[in-house]
């Protein structure tokens, strides 16, 4: 057997949080209607959604894991994995910072979080550091005045039916690929999101001000509506290593932007990648879809990954209302065994459509980079163009980048233009900056980071400084 | 299906002379493609143009068997004028002639055999197919420090004669340490409906040019394969130019390996595609060892209800250091129904490596239509003026002048 699958036996075995305070139940192993309807049953579902588990279940049945991807993994026993497990309990977390690795508190150093904040992010007993819950419903009450929701799926469900209802699935349907049917079966929590017409959201939102955010979940589903007119700029995860004992996580995240509204989603993934010699780490299956629905709308992601052992996901936006306009930033940092396999897709269905890619890719130690995308223009998208640059820098000959875009023009009135380059960091370069007194590995950082200029750029202020300083943690050790 | 597979193939075994162990050889290369059968868009390489279903559409009756002992007339009319060449006539899949008399002899050797192997991995069914049903393989090997004097055209000929709709043939080319190959492949097809299955492999030595035009440029209904494999040896060019504007399927697969240091691979394509035609290309450059180059420049025309594709692949391992691997794509798409895809792909492993694609799609430049206009020209001649100059910058690339000149005069392009 090899080491990550040990790994993965090992996590068979542990049965956390299935008796805690909260839940004194138990869910039962594996995957069948059984666990479904338990998973409905214990969140209170109303019988729609259950339905909706079930088609998803028996599409499920139907379908293979796909294996087209670069980076390959051990099989994954569907059958012997919990799905669902209730939030850890008070005494089982840890009491204090000093419970943690070492490492761990390092980085956080590095990335200069408050003292607070670590605490916070590693769910240990807040209360008495840091009044989490006072912070949440400050913000809570600000963002209700201007009739925005913001709650967990969960509360969604009960609370707001017909809009989860009428917008569910609409983006990501049951009938998907493999991982998005599993989400749509089987998925626990996640966000939910409605921005009112006309509003424009006050604050950037961020998973973090969700209370109960600490556990993000394995199987997270989260959907944004922005009504007609509105604006909304959404932060996922956070700068901070995230250790979570699950191997696989396959969340869904659906937006929709209506008539001249506007999404922003920023994703900074920093989860456990594994050691140095590539045991262990997160494989991130995450299907992430934007539907423009209306005219003038437009939905842009932006995402920094570094973390995970695996990476695969290809965030995409379905530019259906005429005008609307469809953007993808990102950076994908793979280090050691790390392997990511990310992308997007834009898919022009109405008039004057417009998308935009930037993508920089960095692969550094023994790991392995692809940029996968698509650029489909209709025969009815007329007017439309797309642009996309693609740029992969490697550091050592261990590694590998690779660029597979496919390109599919069916309209004589649109054009698409597509670049790619993959270099190495100059010799001059580094030594330019570090006859200026920089060390090599400061050096790197600096070009990095003038690399991912274009996309670290669009992330929120908050995020940016941090970000920045990820990259540059990122790659440490990778030079020389 | 695979009935006919094994009647035809027992019907060529009939009218052959070949050994038994030649016929088990075959045997399990039919066997092998009856297992994969015709490849479809399931398969990542046959992603865009699904050839299976393109057969299936266009040929009701599929057969295979071409009766190799039987020779067909030369219809001399088919020569290339005004150009002194070499010739080899392949009729209906069989060799007509093999005809070297602007050379040297005993420079020259041209050995057959039919129990000839595959050195390289495949999946690729039509070799399959290509290896069950071909003739004697025949080599042409050109020895040491040889150059032709004048370039060798390969006729692609079919005639009336033609009892089969499947025509599968196979040459072997190796060029001895610093020898020089030009070679046209030309394509003459009276017959419609027809699907041909060509392979060919060459081996460069060092220091060996290789030239390979592809001219495939007569309207007609056949729908064609052509797999070209190439092995580079130190220092060794090979430079191949793809006409693709004929037949109604034109596929044409490159895989290139550079095996040797110094070593170097320039790819040129235009498709030219008016009503219902669908080509493509897809080439795969293996940069194995350290300083090698590979260039591409494909450009497309698409008129009414066609398609385009090109996949090209730059593989770089990890030992390759100082590739430079270039690679760009570009096409004009002249009506509504046109369709233009793309997949350029890099895979590299290495880190001291220049590696870069381009690709743009779109109509033609309004503007551009406007200046020339505003200058006299009318509206067609102004778009013909713009396509000649988009395509001439593709031929421009040839670098044998009379070969230049011959291809120009073919495409109907001005200087």
């Amino acid at each position: 057997m090899d080491t990550r699958e040990k790994d993965i036996e090992k996590l068979k075995d542990y049965k956390y949080g299935f008796t805690t305070d909260i839940e004194n139940i138990k869910a039962p192993k594996g995957l069948n209607e059984e666990v479904i309807k338990f998973i409905s049953n214990i969140k209170k579902e109303p019988k729609w959604m259950l339905d909706f588990r079930l088609k998803a279940y028996e599409r499920l049945k139907l379908l293979k894991e796909p294996n087209w991807q670069k980076p390959k993994y051990p099989k994954i026993d569907y059958q012997d994995l919990y799905y669902y497990s209730a939030p850890k309990s008070m005494k089982d977390k840890p009491k204090s910072l000093d419970e943690l690795d070492p490492k761990l508190l390092e980085t956080y150093k590095k990335l200069g979080i408050p003292l607070q904040e670590q605490a916070r992010l590693n769910g240990i007993a807040v209360d008495a550091v840091f009044d989490s819950v006072s912070v949440a419903t400050t913000f809570k009450g600000e963002l209700t005045k201007h009739g925005i929701i913001f709650c967990s799926m969960s509360e969604a469900i009960q609370k707001h039916p017909d809009l989860v209802k009428k917008y569910l699935g609409t983006v990501i349907p049951v009938t998907d690929h493999f991982f998005a049917t599993l989400n749509s079966a089987v998925f626990t929590d996640g966000s939910f999101v409605y921005i009112p017409e006309g509003v424009k959201c006050p604050m950037e939102l961020s998973t973090y001000f969700r209370i109960n955010a600490s556990e993000t979940g394995q199987f997270e589903r989260t959907l944004i509506i922005a009504d007609k007119g509105s604006y909304v700029s959404y932060l996922e995860g956070c700068t901070a290593p995230m250790r979570d004992e699950n191997q696989l996580h396959a969340a869904n995240v659906e937006l929709i932007a209506l008539d001249d509204a506007e999404i922003k989603y920023s994703t900074v993934q920093n989860w456990y990648p594994g050691d140095e010699n590539g045991k262990g780490g997160i494989y991130n299956f995450v299907t992430k879809r934007g539907l423009c629905k209306g005219k003038n709308s437009k939905i842009s992601w932006t995402q920094v990954e570094t973390g995970s052992a695996i990476t695969w996901k290809y965030p995409s936006c379905i530019l259906k209302g005429d005008n609307s306009i469809g953007e993808f930033y990102s950076i994908a940092i793979t280090n050691n065994h790390q392997k990511a396999d990310t992308g997007t897709k834009m898919i022009h269905l109405g008039k004057n459509t417009k998308s935009k890619i930037i993508s920089k890719g960095i692969s550094a130690g023994f790991s392995d980079m692809t940029y996968r995308g698509l650029v489909d223009i209709n025969s009815k998208a007329k007017n439309s163009s797309n642009y996309t640059q693609c740029d992969s820098l490697l550091m050592g000959n261990k590694c590998g980048a690779h660029t597979v875009p496919y390109i599919k023009n069916k309209n004589f009135d649109s054009n698409i233009a597509h670049e790619a380059t993959t270099s190495k960091i100059s010799e001059e370069q580094l030594h330019y900056c570090q006859q200026r007194g920089l060390n090599p590995e400061e050096a790197v950082g600096l070009i990095v980071n003038g690399f991912c200029k274009e996309v670290l750029q669009q992330l929120p202020m908050e995020f940016a400084v941090e970000a920045q300083k990820l990259v540059g943690i990122s790659l440490e050790g990778s030079v020389g | 299906m695979s009935e006919q597979l094994q009647s035809d193939f027992y019907k060529l075994v009939k009218t052959s002379k070949f050994s038994n162990e030649e016929i088990q050889f075959k045997k399990n290369f039919l066997n092998n493609f009856i297992k994969k059968g015709f490849p479809n868009r399931k398969q990542e390489d046959w992603k865009f143009l699904d050839i299976s279903q393109i057969i299936k559409k266009n040929i009701s009756n599929l057969s295979y068997f071409n009766d190799y002992s039987q020779s067909n007339k030369i219809d001399p009319s088919i020569f290339v004028d005004g150009l002194e060449h070499n010739k080899i006539i392949f009729i209906n899949g069989r060799i007509e002639k093999i005809d070297f008399n602007f050379e040297d002899q005993n420079k020259i050797e041209i050995t057959d055999e039919t129990k000839k192997d595959i050195s390289f991995d495949y999946e690729n069914s039509l070799i399959d197919l290509n290896c069950a049903f071909t003739d004697k393989v025949f080599k042409i090997l050109i020895k040491k420090n040889y150059s032709l004097k004048k370039p060798l055209i390969i006729y692609h000929s079919i005639n009336d004669e033609i009892k089969s709709t499947n025509i599968n043939l196979r040459l072997d080319f190796e060029l001895g340490e610093n020898s020089c190959l030009k070679l046209i492949d030309y394509f003459v097809n009276n017959t419609t409906k027809n699907f041909i299955n060509i392979f060919y492999n060459f081996n460069l030595e060092k220091d060996s040019i290789l030239k390979n035009y592809k001219i495939d440029k007569f309207i007609n209904n056949n729908l064609k394969y052509s797999f070209n494999n190439i092995e580079q040896d130190n220092n060794s060019v090979s430079e191949t130019f793809i006409l693709s504007a004929g037949s109604d399927y034109f596929k044409n697969e490159i895989n290139c390996n550079l095996n040797g240091e110094y070593s170097s691979a320039f790819i040129n394509g235009i498709f030219s595609l008016k009503e219902n035609q669908q080509h493509e290309i897809r080439t795969t450059i293996n940069h194995l060892v350290e300083n090698t180059k590979s260039y591409q420049l494909i450009k497309s025309v698409l008129g009414k209800n066609s398609k385009s594709a090109y996949q090209g692949r730059i593989f770089v391992n990890s030992k390759a250091q100082k590739t430079d691997g270039y690679q760009l794509s570009k096409a004009i798409l002249l009506d509504e129904t046109s369709e233009f895809n793309a997949k350029p792909e890099l895979e590299i492993y290495a880190d001291d490596v220049k590696c870069s694609h381009g690709s743009a799609s779109g109509s033609l430049d309004e503007n551009s239509i406007f200046y020339l206009m505003s200058r006299g020209l009318n509206y067609q001649q102004s778009k013909e003026l713009l396509i000649n100059g988009f395509l001439m910058d593709v031929v421009e690339k040839i670098t044998d002048e009379e070969i230049k000149n011959l291809i120009t005069n073919i495409i109907g392009l001005k200087q």
